[in-house]
């Protein structure tokens, strides 16, 4: 057939092989092109922001239209299909990427990374296995693979982790590092309720907004802090069985008020399964003493081998280690002071 | 009647499921066999007709009683990567690796381990798919296609191997983060 083929016919096929590969081009940039905020798309902004070395960050969250969260895990929301959210990451004044999720009509999450131009005027996809970017001063951004974007979403009670009852309680922790007041127009809880979209919920949790009960107002910060930070892994497995297999339960139960001490319980009698070189000691924290103990240690460390959280972050947080340090200095009793 | 023939149905299923499992086990010990996981994972040691694998400690990684000493690769080393006797310390650029402990252990194995967080390790390269990188030699870019029926198999068999406690030390920075801390 080819044979028979004649100079134009030739001509012909290959310019509309070319008019393919083009078609196919422009509809992979339009796929690798950050799309437009869907008209629905509400801001939010979470009590207990996740450390991400000192990123600005904004928040939007799109729930389809006629559709609803499931709260009837107050715990573990259940997100509707088409629910879309993005966030903003910012260093100073540039615009760095945006992170969005889309919960897809097979029912799995897709979860993606798009990096800002020079000219902050558009953004486009990045690869599945995240690349660098670097900033005016020298410095090295990770934008994190999908991968890396799986390992915590996918971890926790629910793939969505700064929108839940306790990140969008009103009765906010005045003492949450980094936290930023609610910009006006945010969804909060009652918000969330009185607009549909969540279904399912306890009524007295709107009337009496999720707050984590601890002894002392660091405590609630710190608590707070961990759960926000390390919660999504560190999470009980009666709601995952993506969370790690280990004792150390930091997630917060935002329906029972008993959720805080068991926390702390954890904290105080779980032995760490990372042993430093040499160390017989694997407690995770020593009341009284905030130097020792694996979990400060790992917060201070950005040695990837080492530091906790493992992923997402290259500075430690001077801000959340010095709350942890205070909290467990003066107001966890020691040992003795424990004893009954 | 009906509830004869279901009641039937449901005890011809229970041989068929119990040979299932037997098989998915058989089936994960061959690939384990042939993806050399004990060439690492299972210590060798000095035998009558030379160094041969210690299958009384078989797959439980690095002897935990076996510390090694200072790094072994120089900066101006053509050598870039070197063994311990045992195959289960890996001194290179990354620092010191040790194998790890696959053996159902609950405090210092895969005991506790869920399929999801084995899977989730060798398809992401992270320890249980969300903590630190897996590190070399350990050949995640490889072994990451594996197929579901492939990782199911393996640790199915992995987790019906004898338990063996040890726990195996942490890995160790590479000279230059060393000289830093």
């Amino acid at each position: 057939m080819h044979a028979a083929c004649g100079p134009m016919e030739a001509r012909t096929a290959i310019a509309a092989l070319g008019l393919a590969a083009a078609l196919a081009a422009g509809a992979a940039l339009a796929e690798a092109a950050l799309e437009p905020l869907p008209a629905s798309a509400a801001t939010f902004t979470p009590q207990y922001p996740l450390w991400s070395d000192g990123a600005t960050k904004r928040r939007w969250i799109s729930l389809p239209e006629g559709a609803a969260i499931d709260g009837s895990r107050p715990a573990a929301w259940e997100f509707p299909v088409g629910t879309k959210l993005r966030k903003e990451f910012s260093v100073g004044a540039r615009r760095v990427e945006t992170r969005t999720i889309e919960h897809l009509a097979d029912g799995s999450w897709q979860f993606r990374a798009y990096v800002w131009n020079d000219a902050q005027d558009a953004a486009t996809l990045a690869p599945a296995a995240g690349t660098i970017v670097t900033l005016a001063d020298g410095t090295r951004y990770r934008i994190p693979s999908q991968d890396d974007c799986r390992a915590c979403h996918e971890g926790g009670a629910a793939p969505v982790l700064g929108f839940n009852a306790l990140q969008l309680s009103p009765d906010r922790d005045p003492l949450a590092p980094h936290a930023e007041p609610p910009r006006p127009g945010d969804l909060d809880l009652r918000a969330l309720a009185a607009s549909g979209k969540l279904a399912a919920f306890p009524r007295e949790l709107i009337e009496t907004p999720p707050r984590i009960v601890a002894p002392t107002p660091a405590g609630r910060a710190a608590l707070g802090y961990l759960h926000a930070n390390c919660g999504h892994c560190h999470a009980d497995p009666k709601f995952t069985n993506g969370a790690v297999p280990v004792e150390l339960q930091l997630a917060i139960d935002p329906t029972d008020p008993r959720s805080a001490e068991g926390v702390l319980q954890t904290l105080l009698t779980s032995e760490s399964r990372y042993r430093p070189a040499g160390a017989a000691d694997a407690r995770l924290i020593v009341p009284g003493n905030a130097q020792a103990g694996t979990l400060p240690a790992r917060m201070r460390s950005r040695d990837p081998r080492i530091q906790m959280p493992p992923l997402g972050t290259a500075k430690p947080d001077l801000t959340a280690i010095a709350l942890i340090a205070r909290w467990i200095h003066e107001d966890l009793k020691t040992p003795e002071e424990t004893s009954p | 009647m009906t509830s004869v023939r279901l009641i039937a149905a449901a005890l011809a299923l229970v041989p068929t499921l119990a040979v299932s499992d037997e098989a998915q086990i058989v089936r994960g010990q061959y690939l384990v066999t042939i993806a050399g996981c004990n060439d690492c994972h299972t210590p060798m040691v000095a035998g009558e007709n030379g160094p041969e694998r210690d299958m009384t400690r078989m797959l439980s990684g690095h002897p935990e009683q076996l510390v090694m000493p200072p790094l072994a690769v120089r900066p101006d080393s053509p050598w870039e990567t070197v063994t311990s006797t045992t195959f289960t310390a890996w001194s290179g650029p990354w620092g010191v690796s040790f194998t790890a402990n696959l053996t159902p252990d609950p405090d210092t194995g895969l005991g506790r381990w869920t399929l999801k967080n084995f899977k989730d390790t060798i398809r992401t390269g992270r320890h249980l798919g969300r903590g630190r990188e897996i590190l070399p030699p350990m050949p995640i870019p490889m072994y990451r296609h594996f197929t579901d029926e492939d990782l199911e198999a393996i640790f199915a068999y992995l987790q019906s191997i004898p338990a063996v406690k040890n726990r195996v030390p942490e890995p160790l920075p590479p000279p230059a983060a060393l000289a830093a801390q």
